[in-house]
């Protein structure tokens, strides 16, 4: 158990070293303050419509604007900030669950299991997911919570290949053949043996998967078969602004960048887990 | 070596089975028949209508039919463009979405491997630096946020490019293909800068230098070769990516192409269009991702004894 202890602990002196997690890890954290307290900050109701003003550059009255619809927008943002991180943590939960199990499963028992499991996700990796995804909006109408499971069941693939690896790799230790010889059930070998030692990987691969998915429903949205108004998340924001810019360029640029800065950060933090995890890679 | 071949290939045979019965169940499943939402329609028309297009035969029935119809390339007749089949529907979108691959696909070749084997090679000097940041860039900036601020500063602030369109105006092809290509440029010069460090470091490029080769001969003859492997392995997954770019890119720039017809298939609720298409699309995708796996395998030469 020391042993394990100073592996995070080292992984956490290098992390923090690295300035761009470091800051990435900062405006992530301040983001996630903002859209918890989105009801409670936000200046206006997201669906608060003022037709008499209509479109308005930033003011005092309204930080960054508002809409055609007199919307303010800091709010719409704060709201979008909610949806947008609340797809990529559920997708990416749904994506960790499934790619977890089912890795565990194929790794640990191995033999005709793995190899069936295995060439399906061979097999699944060869069809292109986002068609699907849009067919299913289509046909199943544009739901919030189908659209999460939908995004998560796609990206579980690589999480699968990932965990199965580790497990293969761990399952011959003597610590596994004592604790099988000691007659450990399969699910506390899962929980108490395998899952802890490979935790590192999953960390990271999560870490990097979350704006993936970001990314992938704010472009379902962007095309209007993502979220529905008059919710917004960063997606439709950047549709509604798209559609105005030429007039009223602020209504692209602000969530444009409050959705670039969301992604260099995640992108930063991941990159710097993984190398403050995995220092092998971390060489180029 | 032809065995992983024979064996790839046979593999991508169940995917293309099994990606148009799931398109054909899922939208079967769809509630409601695709006619429900044009209401003046009375009882006997739909009943005809229905029968024009096979909906009452048994659903097995409808399903053989329509999987021997796209072996011979006959994606059945289009719901919302009376008289017009999928098929041809598709032949009028491919060219346009396809000319905009490729212009996109040369565009991040040719950006990506020049910036990643140049900061390879001049590993953490502002060679590497700067290319690499803007890079990081293209992976962070999403292709519908990056079009349109693209057109809101060459097309609207500085007037040097047209807005939208696709081979009408002189220049019109320029920001549709810039935008779609730079992220993948921005991925390729990541791996391909990976590539090249590690081949760098291999003991072969220390013989080929020591023997006395220019390093222009060293890099483009010896490194080159294995240091952009992973950059063809990605090209298959790049083209997949592209495709389903293309339906942002041609929403935005209002292109003609098949990217676009999906996306207003999908809002038209066109059943058979958006069956077509996504068959269509997943039978690309599959087998450009086989042909780069295939690319791949060949050039790699440790592959080649196995």
């Amino acid at each position: 158990m020391s042993n394990s202890s100073s592996l995070w602990s080292d992984a956490f002196r290098r992390l923090i070293k690295n300035k761009a997690a470091v800051g990435g890890a900062i405006v992530l954290l301040i983001l996630f303050i903002l859209a918890a307290l989105a009801p409670w900050i936000a200046p206006y109701p997201y669906a608060y419509q003022n037709l008499d003003l209509g479109a308005s550059p930033p003011s005092a009255e309204h930080l960054l604007g508002t809409d055609i619809l007199g919307r303010d927008l800091y709010s719409r943002i704060l709201y979008g900030a909610r949806i947008s991180l609340l797809v990529g943590f559920v997708a990416t939960t749904v994506a960790l669950f499934i790619g977890v199990t089912w890795g565990l499963i194929a790794g640990y028992f191995g033999g005709k299991i793995d190899t069936v499991m295995m060439r399906i996700v061979d097999v699944l990796y060869g069809i292109p997911f986002i068609i699907f995804i849009i067919l299913l909006m289509v046909v199943f109408g544009r739901n919030l919570w189908l659209l999460f499971i939908a995004i998560g069941a796609v990206e579980w693939l690589t999480m699968a290949r990932i965990v199965r690896g580790q497990v293969l790799s761990l399952k011959n230790q003597e610590f596994i053949l004592a604790a099988q010889a000691m007659g450990v059930s399969n699910f506390s070998m899962f929980k108490r043996h395998l899952l802890p030692n490979i935790l590192g990987p999953i960390a990271v691969y999560a870490t990097l998967t979350i704006p993936q998915v970001m990314l992938l429903e704010s472009f379902l949205s962007f095309l209007g078969l993502g979220i529905q108004p008059p919710m917004s998340s960063w997606g439709t924001l950047i549709k509604d602004g798209v559609e105005s810019m030429e007039e009223y360029s602020w209504l692209l640029i602000y969530p444009g960048l409050t959705f670039t800065i969301t992604l260099f950060a995640l992108n930063f933090f991941g990159d710097g887990l993984r190398d403050a995890l995995d220092p092998k890679t971390s060489d180029n | 070596m032809l065995g992983i071949f024979f064996r790839r290939v046979l593999l991508a045979i169940p995917v293309l089975i099994a990606v148009a019965s799931i398109t054909f169940f899922l939208v079967r499943l769809a509630p409601g028949g695709p006619f429900d939402a044009d209401k003046a329609v009375s009882e006997q028309v739909l009943k005809n209508l229905n029968e024009a297009y096979n909906l009452n035969a048994p659903l097995s029935e409808q399903y053989f039919d329509y999987m021997s119809g796209i072996v011979v390339g006959d994606f059945g007749p289009s719901f919302r463009f009376p008289g017009r089949s999928v098929t041809e529907l598709i032949m009028t979108g491919l060219p346009v979405t396809f000319e905009l691959a490729i212009y996109s696909m040369l565009i991040a070749l040719l950006i990506g491997i020049l910036s990643g084997v140049v900061a390879a090679l001049k590993r953490n000097t502002f060679l590497d630096y700067i290319p690499m940041s803007i890079a990081m860039i293209g992976i962070c900036v999403p292709t519908f946020l990056l079009g349109p601020l693209l057109v809101l500063i060459f097309g609207i602030n500085l007037e040097l490019l047209p807005v939208s369109g696709w081979g009408q105006l002189p220049g019109d092809k320029i920001l549709p293909s810039l935008t779609l290509g730079f992220a993948y440029a921005a991925y390729i010069a990541r791996l391909s800068r990976g590539g090249m460090l590690e081949i760098l470091n291999q003991d072969f490029i220390r013989t080929a230098r020591a023997k006395g080769l220019s390093e222009s001969m060293v890099v483009t003859k010896h490194a080159m070769q294995g240091g952009l492997l992973p950059v063809v392995s990605f090209l298959g997954p790049a083209i997949a990516g592209l495709l389903s770019g293309s339906f942002v890119i041609e929403t935005i720039f209002q292109i003609p192409g098949l990217g676009r017809f999906y996306v207003e298939a999908a809002f038209n609720r066109d059943y058979t269009m958006i069956l077509g298409t996504t068959i269509f699309f997943s039978f690309m995708i599959v087998i450009f991702n086989l042909l780069s796996d295939l690319a791949a395998l060949w050039l790699n030469p440790r592959s080649r004894d196995t």
